[in-house]
């Protein structure tokens, strides 16, 4: 398994796990109903995803959780989790910039986009800022290949980018004008 | 030629998203139909009649699809819509299902009714979150209006629909992996047979179909089977969304009747209106990046010197010596500044990452592959690394589980077939091959 170990060296992260909030159970609880009795295991990814959202990453602690919730074993989640690009496994920044990397998104210039970012927070692809504001990562290709070249934040598409659109992002999720 | 929008007529409409605009444009129709007046043999019947074949990329016919479905007695069946659309090229149903999400729930309805599945899922790539709310949001409004629940119309047909993201993992648009990831588990491909028609989502009988094929059964049953095939060529029957991207002057998503010339479609002023900065058109991957490149002389002409059409046939006309595929519908163009070889590496980075990793030849192979086209693209290549390359490809093509293994070497394979002077240039031209990098990222990302 992926490096598995918990490196609480950024600080939004070294938050101790104490369970899920009312609203994240309740949500748990209604996406089990989607599926037939003895099914329920179907719910794990989207679990994650809500996990993932509301821990900021999905710590061994969140997982078991997920385990506990879904009356599995641990191995049966940490084995989907590693298996899904989505799934933070490790720490990261709070804003997790994912750029497409793919043949569409090249031919109209991500390479360039992604050099740029990486100049303007100074960090190579897979760190995160000192701040443990921003976590670099590159993504194979996103869907959205016609409004290119795009990355993914918290579920959040950000499309056609240039130099100068990427200087107002950066900015605005610095400052909390874009919510995530 | 007029092209008809099928699918897309009404996305325009301010306020389509919502139940009571789709409606009133004549929303729901087809489920009207098929449950008053049609029994689900009898739209099965109409989607025969169609031909419509399926927009996912392999283009089986639909109707034939359905009748494949086993009906064992007490077990339930299942209806799986494949909204994982992850191949690089295509974003034609992510397009549809944001701006008109209840033509896909009405599909899924008249879909359900036509197999008798109770419960059917649309399964979507989790990097479409927002895209899962709005489908959410269209259902409750169905069930809300009695076009979802208990006794539909009053008919006696019950239909629960749910939607369900994945986790970032392109497998999963295959069907099987898809099922593997639906049932809450690694997406790894199965071993077919069984297929998924006799033993698919927990082993019950399930048909699995692309966004665009299912909300063409609404247009087939409001008009019937024999009106959608009198649009497009040949067996290349209705229309069909095309994701096209690269350097056009205007990519994104069109509807076009099938059999329209590629020419009009590069450069019709409805369309992508040509190439970008006036650049000159050098290659182009018409349907999604697993199918293989066409240079820019057989692009808009087939080898016999024909005009190429956007149809299944046409575009597959010369097989793999000089045709491609229509594939997904992901139209990916190259301007004339582009480099074939980095292109290539690109895409094999792009398989070797997304192998499941289930079969030595399809993990070791692409990896492999994407190693030795790195060593070509950054001047460190020789030339027996071209065909060390073609041999790798025959050790992986038809010797894997899914067809994963094929994808990710067909689109070598043909890129050294039409390209391999450029190849050669990176061997014999080193220097220039390391300086020129097109501009691009320093230092090319390995896996
Ligand atoms: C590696 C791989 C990826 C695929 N990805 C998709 C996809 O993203 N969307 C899709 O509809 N079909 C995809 N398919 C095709 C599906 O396996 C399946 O054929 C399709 O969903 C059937 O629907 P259709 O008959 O309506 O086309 C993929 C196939 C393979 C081998
Ligand atoms: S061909 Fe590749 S992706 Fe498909 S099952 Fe084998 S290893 Fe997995
Ligand atoms: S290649 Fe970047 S979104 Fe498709």
């Amino acid at each position: 398994m992926p490096n598995m170990k918990r490196e609480n060296n950024i600080a939004q992260t070294a938050a101790e796990f104490n369970g899920f909030s009312k609203e994240t159970i309740a949500k748990f609880n209604e996406i089990k109903n989607h599926f037939p009795t003895g099914k329920e295991k179907s719910a794990i990814i989207r679990m994650l995803h809500l996990a993932q959202t509301e821990v900021g990453w999905l710590s061994t602690e969140a997982m078991d959780a997920v385990a506990t919730f879904l009356n599995i074993q641990t191995i049966e989640v940490y084995e989907v989790a590693t298996f899904y690009t989505m799934f933070h496994v490790n720490p990261v920044g709070k804003h997790v910039f994912e750029v497409c990397r793919t043949g569409p998104c090249m031919l109209v210039g991500s390479d360039q986009i992604i050099d740029y970012i990486s100049e303007k927070l100074n960090i190579k692809v897979g760190e995160t800022t000192a701040d443990g504001e921003f976590t670099l990562k590159t993504v194979e290709c996103l869907g959205a290949c016609g409004y290119a070249p795009v990355l993914q934040c918290k579920y959040k598409f950000h499309e056609n980018l240039t130099k100068d659109k990427v200087d107002e992002l950066i900015e605005a999720y610095r400052s909390g004008i874009i919510e995530n | 030629m007029k092209n008809r929008k099928l699918l897309l007529e009404n996305v325009h409409i301010p306020g389509i998203e919502t139940y009571d605009v789709y409606r009133k444009n004549g929303g729901y129709r087809s489920v009207e139909k098929a449950l008053k007046s049609l029994t689900p043999d009898e739209v099965v019947e109409e989607v025969k009649k169609s031909g419509l074949r399926g927009r996912g990329g392999a283009g089986f016919p639909t109707g034939m699809k359905w009748s494949f479905l086993a009906k064992p007695e007490g077990i339930p069946r299942y209806l799986v819509c494949n909204a994982d659309e992850s191949e690089p090229g295509t974003f034609k149903d992510r397009y549809l299902m944001e701006k008109i999400p209840h033509l896909l729930v009405e599909g899924m309805i008249t879909a359900s009714y036509a197999l008798g599945a109770n419960t059917s899922y649309i399964y979507i790539r989790g990097e479409f979150m927002y895209i899962l709310h709005i489908l959410e949001k269209a259902i409750a409004e169905a069930y809300d209006n009695g076009f979802l629940g208990k006794n539909i119309l009053g008919k006696g047909y019950d239909l629960d629909l749910f939607v369900v993201p994945g986790g970032g993992a392109y497998i999963c648009g295959e069907e099987t992996a898809l099922l593997e990831s639906l049932e809450g588990k690694r997406g790894n491909p199965r071993i077919k047979p069984p297929f998924p028609a006799v033993k698919g989502l927990w082993g019950a009988p399930t048909v699995v179909n692309n966004v665009e094929t299912i909300a063409a059964v609404v247009p087939i049953v409001n008009d019937g089977g024999e009106a959608y095939a009198a649009i497009g060529i040949g067996r290349s029957t209705g229309t069909k969304l095309i994701s096209a991207c690269g350097n056009l002057v205007k990519p994104g998503v069109y509807e076009i009747d099938l059999g329209l010339s590629v020419e009009e479609f590069i450069y019709g002023d409805d369309y992508c209106q040509g190439i970008k900065n006036n650049k000159k058109l050098k290659a182009c991957v018409p349907g999604g990046s697993s199918v293989p490149i066409l240079p820019h002389y057989l692009v808009t002409k087939t080898a016999n010197g024909d005009d190429r059409l956007m149809s299944y046939e046409s575009l597959a006309e010369g097989a793999f010596a000089s045709g491609s595929m229509l594939g997904s519908g992901g139209f990916i163009v190259f301007d004339e500044d582009q480099c074939i070889v980095r292109n290539t590496w690109n895409f094999t980075r792009f398989y070797a990452h997304e192998s499941c990793g289930q079969c030595s030849p399809c993990r070791e192979g692409t990896g492999w592959m994407e190693k030795v086209l790195y060593r070509l693209e950054t001047g460190n290549g020789n030339l027996r690394d071209i065909d060390l390359l073609a041999e790798i490809n025959k050790k992986i093509e038809g010797n894997t589980i899914c067809p994963l293994g094929d994808a990710a070497a067909w689109p070598v394979a043909a890129a050294i077939r039409h390209f391999r002077d450029e190849f050669e240039w990176h061997v014999s031209h080193k220097e220039e091959a390391i300086k020129r990098n097109y501009g691009l990222s320093k230092e090319p990302m390995l896996a």
